[in-house]
């Protein structure tokens, strides 16, 4: 009798079995990868905006500090969105005919705000609070990056749990001088470990306290 | 197939013969629980009452199979959605002060029934999100009623009155005006006659103020005033012991005894959060002193007040007044024969207890009781040397005292007349609200030119020529007095949502002046004319900011009694009934009728009786025998002719022949929620019989209606485990320790797990509740509401068992059927310290933070309930379906933005304010310091009028929430199940009179 499978099976055997497993892990490092690719965390896409506003030459160009327009940064949940006033104040004077700027002075113009697309943001079950962070030693740049050489805002980090966590597990690696919190040109030092945790003494971060960093309650409510 | 509601088939015979063999202190918390009807059994058994967690919404198998399969293909599909952008809109001109992401606090008043009680209403982001009480202003003290906490939806409710309309099209303001003004130029000619007002109670001194210059202006106008839950009776008593119009005062902080007849003055009385405090504080023995008062209520129908009593008779409301007066002549005023056999010797040893405590008693009565009972009171006081310590007398509060009686019967039949051309109705809707036998809906149309500020398209609306949208008080300026005279100021937090218009504005219109004022300017330049201040803009800044002019209440006020006047109307006139007596009383819950469309009101479970979304004939368990009457029964009432149909309830402690009717149900022109909804009362009331009447009949239709009661939801009975521990002050002087010798609770140490794994070095959260101060007035349960996002589910889910309320009052009777005692017992998450909810599930998404608080993250539950079927507490509440309003636009600017709103799916409870507790830290770690002992109130907390809830550190040595949890009639509910609780309870202590207590054993 003819034998059923020919030699030729062995290999297609072979090639179904590799194949399998390919296609299993493959599938699952597509969907990783659509998981983690700027498709879906927005990470390094620039968003239109009404009026194209360059961080890079106000912050970097001018010299404007953060605090100039994100006016509640030390003291609230929100760090603050300027009022189309705060353009106006400069922009009443300089440049107050560029066409770019069409959409400020009319917001000013009508009283009707300005439309900006938000560029950070998180779910609605997580409470974030800007002042805290600041106030125990993380920078700006630490979350929102190297702000003042991007013309058009984006995204630098997913913002997904896992990136809260690492610096909520090991603040250390992250914490800076007080002085330096709104230094966008800031860089760990070499010796960043050891100076983190004579700042997180500094700061208050208690080993009680950083257990509870990792509290659902700190963030989900 | 909808789950019906126990059928109620119980033999009352058999429920007393069981009650009769109960021994010991036994609670019981409905009938059907002592009937241990097999549905009751059902319901105590099951996490959730059968039906609640059943789909049972008539979907076909074949459907189910379809949308199983495409809801299992489409479930991974979800996780592919990205976030939607979001945009961000910073002002164009920022508002100073203004910190995005931080409340602001702004002093407001809000006024009920005229009078106004301060508030503090919180503003996020420029919309205002929660109200509490004001703690500067004595008639709040800080504590909140049901309806300030509501008053909140009342603000968002998409249902207001959104246009002006005349006669039923759209119109405008400056239409409005300019035909106002034709018409007020026709009565200039004839001083103003037939040119009528019709206000509620007027307590606004700038209001007051426009009505004296327009009858200055049209001599020939006439105001009426009229409010259907009217102090008429309180007046006219006063009248009759003093010749005039007086306010009386309590204190009753100094008293020892109090009598109160008929009277709710811990609930429904304008000055209630004040006395609910002084009350409270003259019964608290955690703050170690050792004596409580003694209160004796004499009542038709259970109350608040009833509740909370040492000694309560169910008598109904005349027979109240026959108790008063055999009372009276026990002090030597008047004779009469014939009292009652059975309260004699309870009127005895009352007596004797009144003569004992003189000077520090108080003797009150009710607005619905007759004015005779009301003088009998203010001669008692003065007998007993209670005026002047405990009872004092002041100018009236109310700017134009009048009978509103007598005031609005005079309207009625001047409009039946046709003298009446032109009719301004400010608030109230009488259409609904007035005795019915002034049929106020037939004679209002013969009005021609009548126009009426409300805030929905009500029953008033519908028949008036033109209807102002009237503004939230949250959107405006005003001024009122609050009961003891203080004047108090409203402030907007938001501008009109619906342009709409307060009544000084209206009444400005008179007098043509360019340009047109707002309600500010009204206000402000009525003080302006009062010179109050030396300095006029600091003066008003400072009372603006403040909510009210301090010490501005009224003086203490001699007056001389007329006991002569007294002992002459008591001749006069004999008080009898006959048959069924009716008694109608304002909805502990929607009031009369003004807070019909409000969900939150609607569906809190009401005081006593736990019913929801539905008013009902309340009888006596004992009539109900007499006449085969069982719950849920559809009856005919008839008095004088008159009839209205709905459904019997069956109420503990009702007295035995009366029937009582809550007003303000059966709304037929109200919001979607309001309307259609229970019975219209007023359909019975008479001007002659406001509050009570004879020979009710009663029969029955042989048809039921489904009445939802939460009552015998989350029913935690279980005999032996003593879940509610009470005692008498006796017993506590005897032996401090009684309650914690009363049953064993493990030690801490009896466990296999090593108890020190889970320390809590930082902050250990805890709350307490006194339930020797629990009113059970609902103000706790609404405070969460608003607080924490809480959705309202409708009559239909509540019937299920699936109500979503984090805190719940039940209420447990012990005794007769007759005449039981009362305890309210707030039951919140317990936050275990061993919590068995967080051992069973299965994604963590329920566990401990290093505070003590068991936490739910919405975010990570599946919804398996394996947790609150675990939960011996019953605290926990899923969102079986879609209850969150994410789609009407008019809610959203409601919602605390510091809590998530929850989906489908999710289950939730009770969270100790955990966005109070990060606001709190976050504060206190960017000072470097600990969190003190005041800077944290729970919503139940803030809003409870007694100080009731305590909450607190446990690290801290000296806080009050550390120092309760060491007082001796401290104690966990389940304690012996080892699940070490945060939430703890004081036992509660009655004081009851020696001679009375002993008579009844004996």
């Amino acid at each position: 009798m003819a034998q059923i499978f020919r030699r030729s099976s062995n290999s297609i055997a072979r090639a179904t079995l590799v194949g399998t497993f390919v296609a299993f892990f493959g599938f699952w490092g597509v969907v990783y990868a659509v998981y983690r690719s700027p498709y879906t965390t927005d990470v390094n896409v620039p968003l239109a905006q009404p009026a194209p506003f360059s961080h890079k030459h106000h912050v970097a160009g001018l010299g404007l500090d953060c605090r100039y327009c994100h006016t509640t940064v030390e003291k609230s949940s929100f760090a603050g969105m300027p009022p189309t006033e705060t353009c106006m104040t400069c922009h009443s004077q300089v440049w107050k005919d560029a066409p770019v700027l069409a959409p400020v002075r009319e917001s000013m113009a009508t009283a009707q705000p300005i439309r900006w697309q938000r560029v950070n943001q998180l779910p609605d079950f997580v409470f974030f609070n800007h002042s805290i962070h600041v106030q125990k030693g993380v920078g700006c740049s630490t979350c929102h990056g190297a702000v003042d050489q991007m013309p058009i805002t984006r995204k630098v980090h997913s913002l997904y749990m896992r990136w809260c966590l690492d610096c909520h597990e090991a603040p250390q690696k992250f914490l800076r001088p007080r002085d330096q919190i709104f230094n966008t040109e800031w860089q760990a030092p070499e010796d960043q470990l050891a100076r983190g945790q004579a700042l997180m003494v500094e700061y208050h971060i208690s080993t009680n306290r950083l257990q509870q960093l990792r509290d659902c309650s700190m963030c989900h409510r | 197939m909808k789950p019906t509601p126990p059928s109620r088939t119980f033999d009352l015979a058999d429920v007393r013969a069981r009650l009769d063999g109960l021994r010991g202190q036994q609670y019981w918390q409905s009938l059907d629980e002592i009937a241990e009807t097999p549905e009751f059994k059902e319901m105590l058994h099951r996490e959730f009452p059968n039906g609640a967690s059943e789909w049972d919404d008539g979907v076909s198998r074949r459907s189910f199979l379809k949308m199983a399969a495409a809801s299992l293909a489409l479930a991974g599909l979800t996780a592919c959605t990205k976030q939607p952008v979001q945009h961000i809109l910073p002002y164009v001109k920022e508002p100073e002060e203004l910190v995005l992401g931080e409340p602001q606090l702004f002093a407001t008043a809000m006024c009920r029934g005229g009078y106004a009680t301060g508030v503090l209403a919180k503003s996020r982001e420029g919309h205002p999100i929660k109200v509490d009480g004001n703690p500067e202003h004595p008639a709040s003290l800080g504590g909140s009623s049901v309806w300030m906490q509501a008053s909140i939806l009342d603000l968002y409710d998409p249902d207001r009155a959104k246009t002006l309309l005349r006669d039923g099209e759209i119109s405008t303001w400056a239409d409005f005006a300019s035909d106002f003004n034709r018409i007020l130029r026709e009565h200039e000619a004839n001083q103003g006659a037939g040119l009528h007002f019709l206000t509620e109670t007027i307590i606004s001194p700038t209001l007051a103020a426009q009505l004296d210059a327009i009858l200055k202006k049209f001599p020939q106008a006439k105001l009426h005033s009229f409010d259907s839950i009217s102090r008429d009776h309180v007046r006219e008593g006063a009248r009759l012991a003093f010749g005039q119009f007086v306010e009386t005062q309590h204190r009753f902080e100094k008293t020892s005894v109090i009598l109160s007849l008929d009277s709710d003055f811990l609930y429904t009385h304008p000055l209630a959060l004040r006395y609910a405090r002084e009350f409270a504080n003259a019964r608290r023995v955690s703050s170690g002193k050792g004596e409580m008062n003694r209160l004796y209520v004499a009542e038709s129908t259970p109350t608040i007040t009833g509740t909370m009593a040492d000694h309560r008779l169910a008598l109904g409301s005349a027979e109240v007044e026959m108790l008063s007066r055999s009372l009276a002549q026990r002090f030597g005023l008047g004779t009469m024969d014939g009292t009652s056999t059975k309260s004699e010797s309870w009127l005895n040893a009352l007596a004797r207890d009144l003569e004992k405590n003189r000077g520090k008693s108080i003797v009150i009565a009710g607005e619905w009781q007759p004015p005779i009972v009301h003088a009998l009171c203010h001669w008692l006081n003065d007998k007993l040397g209670n005026v002047g310590n405990t009872v004092f007398y002041t100018e009236p509060v109310e700017l134009r005292p009048t009978n509103q009686l007598a005031s609005l019967r005079e309207l009625v039949s001047d409009m039946q007349a046709d003298a009446v051309k032109t009719l301004l109705i400010l608030g109230g809707n009488p259409v609904y609200a007035a005795p019915a036998d002034f049929d106020f809906a037939t004679v209002l149309p013969k009005v021609k030119q009548s126009i009426y500020l409300g805030t929905e398209l009500d029953e008033t609306a519908a028949l008036c020529a033109w209807h102002v949208p009237q503004a939230h008080y949250l959107e405006s300026w005003g001024d009122a007095k609050s009961f003891d005279g203080t004047i108090s100021f409203q402030q907007p937090l938001i501008e009109p949502l619906y342009g709409g218009k307060t009544p000084p504005e209206i009444l400005d219109l008179i007098f043509p002046q360019q340009p047109v004022r707002d309600d500010y300017e009204i206000v402000r330049s009525y003080w302006e004319t009062q010179k109050r201040w030396p300095d006029f803009e600091k003066g008003w800044r400072r009372s603006v900011h403040d909510g009210l002019i301090a010490d501005s209440a009224l003086a203490e006020k001699k007056m001389e009694l007329k006991s002569d006047a007294i002992g002459e109307a008591l001749r006069s006139h004999q008080v009898s009934v006959t048959g069924i007596e009716v008694t109608f009383r304002p909805d502990p819950s929607i009031w009369d009728g003004r807070f019909a469309n409000n969900g939150w009101l609607q569906e809190c479970a009401k005081p006593v009786s736990k019913l929801t979304w539905d008013n009902a004939v309340i009888i006596s368990p004992a009539l109900a025998q007499q006449q085969n009457l069982a719950a849920g029964d559809i009856v005919e009432l008839e008095l004088n002719g008159r009839k209205v149909r709905g459904p019997i309830w069956l109420q503990p402690g009702q007295a035995e022949k009366t029937v009582t009717l809550h007003l303000g149900y059966g709304r037929e022109r109200a919001g979607r929620v309001g309307r259609g909804v229970g019975f219209n009362a007023n359909q019975l009331r008479t001007s002659d019989a406001l509050w009570s009447a004879s020979d009710l009949k009663i029969s029955k239709l042989g048809e039921k209606h489904p009445l939802v009661a939460t009552q015998t939801h989350h029913n935690l009975q279980s005999p032996e485990r003593q879940i509610y521990r009470e005692g008498t002050l006796n017993d506590f002087k005897a032996n401090p320790q009684f309650v914690k010798q009363s049953i064993e609770s493990p030690k801490n140490a009896e466990t296999l797990y090593d108890t020190n794994e889970y320390r809590y070095d930082g902050y250990k959260w805890a709350m307490s509740i006194d339930l020797n101060t629990c009113l059970g007035c609902n103000a706790c349960l609404l405070a969460c509401n608003a607080e924490n996002n809480i959705p309202v589910v409708g009559k239909d889910q509540v019937a299920r068992g699936r109500e979503m309320y984090w805190i719940r009052i039940d209420t447990y009777y012990k005794g007769s059927l007759d005449n039981p005692e009362f305890s309210h017992m707030p039951v919140p998450c317990m936050h275990c310290e061993h919590a068995p909810c967080e051992l069973v599930c299965p994604v963590e998404a329920t566990m401990h933070d290093h505070e003590g608080l068991n936490l739910q993250v919405y975010n990570r539950c599946v919804g398996t309930r394996f947790c609150s079927n675990n939960c011996p507490y019953k605290v926990r509440r899923f969102n079986f379906l879609w209850y969150a309003d994410y789609k009407t636009p008019s809610f959203k600017p409601m919602y605390n933005p510091d809590v998530t709103v929850r989906w489908r799916g999710v289950m939730e409870k009770c969270t100790y304010c955990i966005q109070r507790i990060s606001r709190a830290r976050i504060t206190a770690e960017k000072e470097n310091r600990r969190i003190s002992e005041h800077e944290i109130q729970t919503a139940c907390q803030q809003a409870c009028p007694t100080n009731a809830i305590v909450f607190g550190d446990l690290n801290t040595p000296n806080s009050t929430v550390a120092k309760l949890k060491t007082h001796p009639l401290d104690y966990s509910m389940l304690g012996e199940l080892n699940t070490r609780p945060r939430t703890t309870y004081l036992a509660k202590l009655r004081n009851p009179n020696p001679e009375i207590q002993s008579e009844a054993k004996g």
